[in-house]
């Protein structure tokens, strides 16, 4: 719609209108790494938290058949420090601690006295690469009620024989497809990927999902600064998917 | 007529005053049985204006100095100031979403380009295929966590500007300035042989060309997109019926780089033809109003 209007009032109006968008010039104040830093740290805070919020605790992550399974040998080994940092398989167990009715020490066959669940899942790296791979192991949540853990506790907090630590939320570790994994296509888990027992939990990233597990805690509070070994880092705490 | 800004505001002062002399000299001649607005009247006043048209510009003619001048200064007392020709083009809702949306796509293209670095493949780990290798200088983040940092922030502004400017799209209506439809795809081409071939120039029929709805409307598709499947790719489980959608995991991400090539190929000409179009054309952007636009309505 064209108007004809004097030139003072045009600039009048103008200047009037550019004045309205002075608010996004404050954005440039996002330009100084101090004031940036801060943002995108509240903005993976708050995607986190709405990705708690997206989370549904009973809908399951897809499953394939076995002919969709990548082979064995170009599943990725994956690591932060060591392939293989030298577990005492004979002499390892669990230790278990924080908010349980029965802490102590359980060896692998106490886990795997338990129901095993096998399934084919999509293992995603937070890189952008996927796999799907075959794992065996115990349900989580199956190896909560034996050893007592309040599930109303906040976190399930662990530490791996590599120094490699990692936190999960309760719902999510309490998901039906979240396993204490000792089994993949089948064989015991190499060392490489993590024997003899490693988080396996389709709906969380690779990064969550800890090898050569150490020891459990179930905690309503986390150390500050000690969330997990990437996420102190900088990557997302929740990780989910 | 827009060769010459600057001197169009007076053309119109011009023009009325030079139709309202024809129109008295008709009623003088007696030319009452036609109507005065009449076309075939109409070629002979527009080669009057033209005439006035050119001894205004052309100041050195001395033969008639003081014509111009005194009609021009005699419209001027009889009807007040000056007055420009102007149209309020964009409501501040687009202004801003256009601004928020620019800084927001500026982060997100910069930043996935990093996070794409981290594994620069549509293929699988093992044997990894490295597509192709882009330089560090184009990404934002510093590394992987950095770059994911950047995109999970921005990506809410990105959704939230884009939202709301669809919203207020439909429901102030604006949405028909812009929005390319079938009627638009016969100038199309009429417009790319001007702009790329050194055509002529189709006549302006409104705000923007049908080349420029194309463009427009299909960045609000492209956004679209890049929203949809990046829900799939940060969380590709519970948003799992998106991911079949768009034919599962692995594809989404190849559609969510497309999306992304598809503003990286419409950010560079929307820049160009800004810089083509000059001051006032920008301006616009940041003010709403365009001063002297190039189309009649």
């Amino acid at each position: 719609m064209i108007t004809r209007l004097e030139d003072k009032e045009l600039k009048r109006k103008s200047r009037r209108e550019l004045l309205k968008l002075a608010p996004i010039v404050a954005l440039g104040a996002f330009t100084f790494p101090k004031v940036s830093d801060r943002l995108i740290e509240e903005g993976v805070r708050f995607s986190d938290w709405a990705a708690g919020e997206m989370f549904r605790s009973q809908h399951l992550a897809q499953t394939f058949s076995n002919s969709d399974v990548v082979p064995f040998a170009k599943f990725p080994y994956n690591f932060y420090d060591v392939v293989d940092p030298g577990v005492d398989l004979a002499k390892w167990t669990l230790t278990v601690e924080g908010d349980v009715q029965h802490p102590g020490e359980y060896t692998l066959a106490q886990i795997q006295a338990l129901p095993k669940k096998v399934q084919n899942t999509r293992h995603i790296c937070v890189e952008g690469w996927d796999v799907i791979g075959s794992f065996g192991g115990t349900v989580i949540s199956d190896f909560f009620n034996l050893i007592g853990a309040n599930t109303k506790a906040r976190f399930l907090e662990v530490t791996c024989v590599d120094d490699y630590y990692e936190s999960i939320d309760m719902a999510s570790a309490l998901h039906p497809q979240s396993l204490f994994c000792y089994e993949m296509y089948g064989q015991p888990l190499d060392r490489g990927h993590g024997a003899p027992l490693r988080l396996q939990m389709p709906t969380k990233l690779g990064y969550k999902q800890a090898k050569y597990l150490d020891t459990i805690r179930i905690t309503n509070v986390l150390t500050p600064g000690k969330t997990g070994y990437w996420e102190d880092q900088g990557y997302s705490w929740f990780g989910g998917l | 007529m827009a060769d010459e800004p600057s001197g169009d505001g007076r053309r119109e002062e011009i023009e009325s005053a030079e139709i309202n002399k024809e129109d008295i000299t008709k009623e003088e001649t007696g030319a009452g049985s036609e109507p005065a607005s009449s076309s075939p009247a109409e070629p002979e006043v527009c080669e009057a204006v033209v005439a006035k048209l050119e001894m205004v510009a052309d100041e050195s003619v001395p033969n008639e100095p003081g014509l111009a001048e005194t009609s021009a200064e005699t419209t001027t007392k009889a009807e007040g100031p000056e007055l420009v020709r102007a149209a309020y083009e964009h409501p501040l809702a687009i202004r801003i979403t256009h601004w928020v949306n620019a800084i927001s796509l500026f982060v997100m293209i910069t930043s996935g380009l990093r996070i794409f670095r981290a594994f620069p493949s549509f293929g699988p780990k093992i044997p990894e295929k490295i597509l192709l290798d882009i330089p560090k200088s184009l990404t934002l983040g510093g590394w992987l966590g950095g770059a994911l940092q950047w995109h999970f922030t921005f990506m809410w502004f990105f959704a939230a500007s884009g939202i709301f400017y669809v919203l207020f799209q439909i429901f102030s209506g604006h949405y028909r300035t812009m929005l390319f439809t079938p009627r638009d795809i016969s100038g199309v081409w009429p417009m790319a042989r001007h702009y790329f071939l050194f055509g002529p120039k189709p006549p302006a029929m409104g705000q923007y060309n049908p080349l420029q709805k194309l463009a427009y409307t299909s960045t609000v598709a492209l956004g679209a997109l890049s929203l949809l499947t990046g829900m799939v790719m940060y969380k590709p489980t519970q948003f799992s019926w998106l991911a079949f959608l768009f034919g599962g995991y692995h594809l989404t991400r190849i559609w969510h780089f497309a999306a992304m090539c598809g503003f990286l190929a419409f950010i560079p000409g929307h820049l160009i033809m800004v810089a083509l179009h000059g001051w006032a054309n920008f301006f616009s952007m940041l003010s709403g109003w365009k001063r002297e636009p190039e189309y009649q309505e």
